[in-house]
């Protein structure tokens, strides 16, 4: 079971967070205008990286808040949470050696 | 106790222990486990074997036990393949043998072994292929019923389990001599430590040497010290009987805790910033013939239970090793009486301690081996070899040594599944033939300490311990305390091994795997069959794949593989190891989440009302719904058909509490619900309600209801009450991320209302006893709401209806929702009030074409499939979904609609989830044209109804289509309107 830290709350067990998927992915300012394709893309398609993966948590039971955070998808470990709107440091492609 | 030695030992004289095993009784004392006090009864045979129903006696004393399965019949419940090993003795404890039959001496499937050259690895795929649908019916359960080990059991289990929750600095696990050593060296710093150990007493394996020195005096003092030690700070806890069995994700570590004699047991879920890993070492059995039998031990368990137990478990004692380490235990059994020889497989055994053997009387062979074993049911002798000099061959077969008891040593491996599971490596060390730790893993970090790091003798043990521990709390931040390794000196004996990981045989069969019955000619098989990795070959001849996951095998096994491959081991590779370290129960995986606490239960606050009526409930995700309301015995349809009947033509009250509510709140609020729904709703006035219709970005309905304007910056949403949670966190989710500049927030007020629909003609007068609000159809519209009190309770009051009658949801705060119910209910009566439950609604809103989300839509549904485009704005440049009606295979493809089926027999039900197909007469496989998603007698019509989807149904108004049904019939249905009562809605406006 994972260990996720909440940027609110702190460290609290998996169990206690729904997951989100890939962050980042914005949604397009205007629908209409986009090709099928680039919305296509939007909503059916991710990353599915195997390495570090920027993903979305949500501390459901507890205060409820979305947050993002970087998780290696091989070994799981988590190189940090951020807020929603915050940046967090990039990964170097060094650093995202594959297992 | 025929075994017993008159003193030593760790037991507890003073408090004999009467027993059963398999109906008889016996004697043992505290302190023993059932292991030990059968031994000391000289009871040898204890179980047969999974295949070949061979007869095997205790072969271990701990966890690693692959032979002494037996089924412990405690107060609370039968546990079967609980090891005898780790069964701790109680005064009544009862125990049966298991797999065999009519019993443990003269068992019928021992006919297996002599057919044993025909089931070899790999028999079960080759053979039974052949008829087809035999191996089902016929071989399976015959197969079953002959192998196996324990029975599940049919007794209830009134144990009781529980589970709790750690943190701590420092989880180490293990209390041999570096357990202790790590958790005095942490403790002392000040972390918050703690020490599990599996066994009932804490010492491990230092146990079995109680003389050797520490510190100037002996360990068995050391020991009790540093426990005691440990005992008194704060910041230590230290358990025993607390077994780790797996290592999860981010140092998480379960743990099981036995409480007491019975089966009383405790999940621990440790979560540890550290964890020093000082599990031990288990020891490997020599693979030589008939090494299976009642007598063949493992040396240092002859140790154990001769220093533990005080017991020696025969008279006439051969060791027979390839290491110094056994030399011990001949050293023990001869200073407890025993006649003890020894068979040495190497060529030179000069070691001080083979000097102390022979001084002690002890004949040693060297360069010889254990080739043959007499004896089926216990040890009587042994036949020795000398052996050639590449050691696999007999040179010449020597005398026949008469023997009640074979201790054997093929070396030591560390225990280190659980470092495996948490992700970490191993390398393999030459010097001692061990796999042992290397890399740990950074999210999993942990070190390995003691004979588990590959540091086996004393004084390099509680080096280790405290080096690893230093590096741990150096991670931690912590200074280590200035701890001074305690004096201990003593030979690495495991360095004096030469391996013979097949020993030549004269007459026998070789088990590298005891518990599942293989052999090292199995191994051979696979490899000569083509089997290359491990794991396949694993798989093959299920090594390592019993109960005991091959704690004894899977070296020996590896080795094997490695010689006939002709590869090194460390190339071979290790197979995965996984949780759970040893076999736990799930009653204590499950503990206190059984039963009545399985899942949540959510009961509305009227709950009450409709069990004193006997309704009986329906499970709505987590909730109880009253699902219809029996009068007089009535069954569930003669209910069902008169709750309709009542609504329709008179008034009935349904508890709808369970529907979700959001309370939204903020400036924005309208806007944020024009982009969520699929409708405009910028323009929606306080006290007026409208029907929403929620899409996912794939453009699918995802869920519905009904919301309410209270003021313009302030909405009350409602929400299937299966998809209430998952609404709520999809309008989190944009609220919070993509929209975070819309000023909205949402509540979750579901548990604070109660709902109750008053509907049915009569709606009306039976409300006006009981309230100021007026009315008055003008005054008080449908899809308006209301405020005012009712029955004297603050409440709001929605026009808006699920059951296409004149209808009222009354929402009041939780607390008043039985009174208001209640007083309803009375000012109804002489109008006949009739409760009616979920069954009923759901007839009633399928007579009026009502969907419900997730029954009549799985997912894939847009609301044009649902014909409801009227909903859907063609002004709004977007809300969440719409994008995707563009899409080709939602704009152009072939859709389903919903539309409405009829049966040409009124009486006819359709089942639920039927398929449609254009033809009357198919074969299957067919591709369908639809199927049914709602299906219902309509008492009101008199007639069957049913909903469907039905490929482009709208345009094939008035087709027959067929339901086929699963005994091949087939039932003609009319495709039509969806919409099956009151099409223009008048009662509901009424």
């Amino acid at each position: 079971m994972l260990l996720l830290d909440c940027p609110w709350c702190g460290k609290r067990d998996q169990t206690e967070f729904s997951y989100g998927g890939e962050a980042h992915i914005d949604r397009p300012i205007k629908p209409v205008e986009k090709s099928d394709s680039d919305w296509g893309q939007y909503v059916f398609f991710r990353a599915n990286p195997k390495g570090y993966h920027r993903e979305r948590w949500m501390h459901a039971q507890g205060c409820r808040r979305w947050f993002n955070l970087m998780r290696h998808t091989v070994t799981n470990e988590i190189k940090g949470s951020y807020k929603p709107g915050e940046t967090f440091p990039p990964v170097s492609p060094k650093e995202n050696q594959n297992d | 106790m025929i075994n017993r030695l008159s003193q030593g030992g760790r037991i507890d004289r003073s408090k004999p222990l009467a027993f059963e095993f398999d109906g008889k009784t016996y004697q043992g004392f505290q302190g023993d486990t059932l292991a030990s006090a059968l031994l000391a009864n000289d009871i040898r045979l204890v179980a047969r074997s999974f295949k070949y129903h061979r007869p095997r006696g205790i072969m271990s004393a701990g966890l690693e036990e692959p032979n002494a399965l037996v089924c412990h019949l405690a107060t609370s419940g039968d546990e079967p393949n609980r090891l005898a090993t780790e069964l701790m003795l109680y005064d009544g404890l009862k125990a049966t043998s298991q797999n065999n039959w009519p019993n443990l001496k003269n068992d019928i499937n021992a006919v297996n072994s002599l057919f044993a050259r025909f089931i070899p690895a790999g028999f079960y795929y080759k053979t039974f292929m052949k008829p087809h649908g035999w191996w089902h019916k016929v071989y399976e359960p015959v197969i079953r019923a002959a192998s196996g080990i324990g029975k599940s059991p049919e007794r209830d289990d009134t144990s009781r389990y529980e589970a709790r929750n750690a943190f701590c600095d420092v989880l180490v696990v293990g209390s041999g001599v570096s357990g202790l050593m790590a958790a005095l060296t942490a403790g002392r710093s000040g972390a918050k430590v703690m020490l599990v150990e599996a066994a009932h007493e804490f010492g491990g394996h230092l146990l079995d040497h109680p003389g050797t020195p520490i510190d100037g005096a002996p360990a068995s003092t050391w020991i009790e010290n540093t426990a005691k030690e440990l005992k008194t700070l704060d910041n230590v806890t230290v358990m025993d009987r607390t077994l780790a069995f797996g290592y999860y994700d981010h140092n998480l570590i379960a743990a099981s805790q036995r409480i007491d004699g019975n089966v009383t047991e405790r999940l621990w879920r440790i979560r540890a910033k550290q964890v020093i890993l000082a599990t031990g070492a288990i020891e490997r059995p020599l693979v030589f013939a008939d090494n299976d039998r009642p007598g063949v031990m493992l040396a240092g368990a002859v140790a154990t239970y001769i220093n533990r137990h005080a017991v020696l478990p025969g008279k006439q004692v051969v060791v027979f090793t390839n290491n110094d380490t056994a030399y011990h235990t001949a050293l023990a059994a001869k200073g407890a009486g025993g006649d003890v020889t020894i068979i040495d497989t190497r060529k030179v055994s000069g070691s001080a301690l083979s000097t102390k053997a022979r001084e002690a009387g002890i004949a040693i062979h060297t360069n010889a081996a254990v080739v043959a074993v007499k004896g089926k049911q216990r040890v009587t002798a042994v036949q020795v070899g000398t052996l050639s000099d590449n050691k696999q061959a007999i040179a010449s077969v020597g005398e026949v040594l008469p023997c009640d008891l074979l201790a054997m040593s093929g070396g030591w491996s560390p225990t280190v599944q659980l470092h495996m599971q948490g992700r970490g490596k191993l390398v393999w060390n030459d010097e001692l033939a061990i796999m042992q730790p290397s890399e740990v893993s950074i999210t999993e970090p942990h070190v390995c300490a003691g004979s588990a790091n590959g540091a086996f003798d004393l004084a390099s043990g509680l080096q280790d311990a405290i080096q690893q521990t230093e590096k741990v709390l150096q991670r931690l931040g912590m200074d280590a305390s200035a701890t001074v390794v305690p004096e201990a000196s003593g030979a690495n004996d495991l360095a004096t091994i030469e391996p013979v990981w097949r020993v030549p045989v004269l007459k026998g069969k070789r088990f590298h795997e005891f518990q599942n019955d293989s052999t090292a000619e199995d191994l051979s098989l696979a490899v000569r069959e083509g089997l290359i990795s491990v794991e396949h070959v694993k798989r093959y001849t299920t090594t390592g794949m019993a109960t005991d996951q091959g704690k004894t095998a899977n070296l020996n096994g590896l080795a094997i593989i490695a010689e006939e491959l002709d590869r090194a081991i460390p190339e071979v590779g290790t197979t995965t190891f996984r949780p759970p370290f040893h076999p736990v129960t799930f009653g204590m995986l499950a503990n206190t989440r059984q039963r009545d606490f399985f899942a949540p239960i959510r009961k509305t606050p009227i709950h009450e009302w409709h069990e004193k009526w006997g309704a009986p409930m329906e499970p709505v995700g987590d909730w109880l719904r009253p699902w219809w309301f029996p009068k007089d015995g009535e069954d569930m349809h003669a209910s069902v058909t008169r709750e309709c009947l009542a609504v329709r033509g008179g008034v009935g009250m349904a508890d709808a509490s369970t529907l979700g509510k959001i309370d939204i709140q903020g400036k924005d609020a309208a806007e944020f619900l024009n982009r969520v729904y699929t409708n405009a709703w910028s323009k929606l006035k306080p006290g007026h309600c409208r029907y929403g219709l929620m899409l996912n970005e794939q453009g699918f309905v995802f869920d519905d209801g009904v919301t309410t304007c209270l003021s313009d910056d302030h909405f009350h949403m409602t929400t299937t009450s299966g998809g209430a949670a998952r609404v709520m966190t999809w309008l989190e989710d944009w609220a919070q991320t993509e929209w975070s500049d819309l000023d909205v927030s949402l509540t979750s007020v579901t548990e604070q209302w109660a709902v109750m629909q008053l509907s049915g003609p009569r709606a009306r007068d039976v409300l006006a006893r009981l309230t100021d609000i007026d009315l008055d159809k003008e005054a008080f519209p449908f899809m308006t709401m209301r405020e005012g009190k009712i029955a004297g309770v603050d409440a709001r009051v929605f026009r808006i209806s699920f059951t296409g009658e004149l209808s009222y949801e009354i929402n009041v705060p939780s607390r008043f929702g039985l009174y208001v119910w209640e007083q309803i209910f009375a000012a109804g009566e002489a109008d006949n009030i009739t409760p009616y439950g979920n069954e009923a609604m759901h007839v009633l809103r399928a007579e009026k074409g009502f969907i419900i989300v997730g029954q009549d839509t799985d997912g894939t549904v847009t609301p044009m499939d649902l014909g409801m485009d009227w909903i859907v704005s063609k002004v709004k440049p977007d809300f969440l979904g719409k994008r995707s009606f563009d899409r080709p295979a939602i704009k152009d493809g072939k859709r389903k609609h919903l539309v409405g089926l009829m049966t040409e027999d009124p009486k006819v039900v359709l089942p639920d989830g039927v398929h449609l197909t254009e033809q009357k007469d198919v074969k299957i496989p067919v591709t369908t044209d639809g199927y049914v998603t709602s299906t219902y007698f309509s008492p009101v019509l008199g007639h069957s109804i049913a909903m469907g989807m039905v490929d482009d149904g709208r345009d094939r108004m008035g087709q027959t289509l067929f339901a086929q049904m699963l005994d091949g019939s087939s039932i003609p249905v009319k495709i039509g309107q969806s919409v099956f009562y009151d099409k223009e809605g008048e009662r509901t406006r009424g």
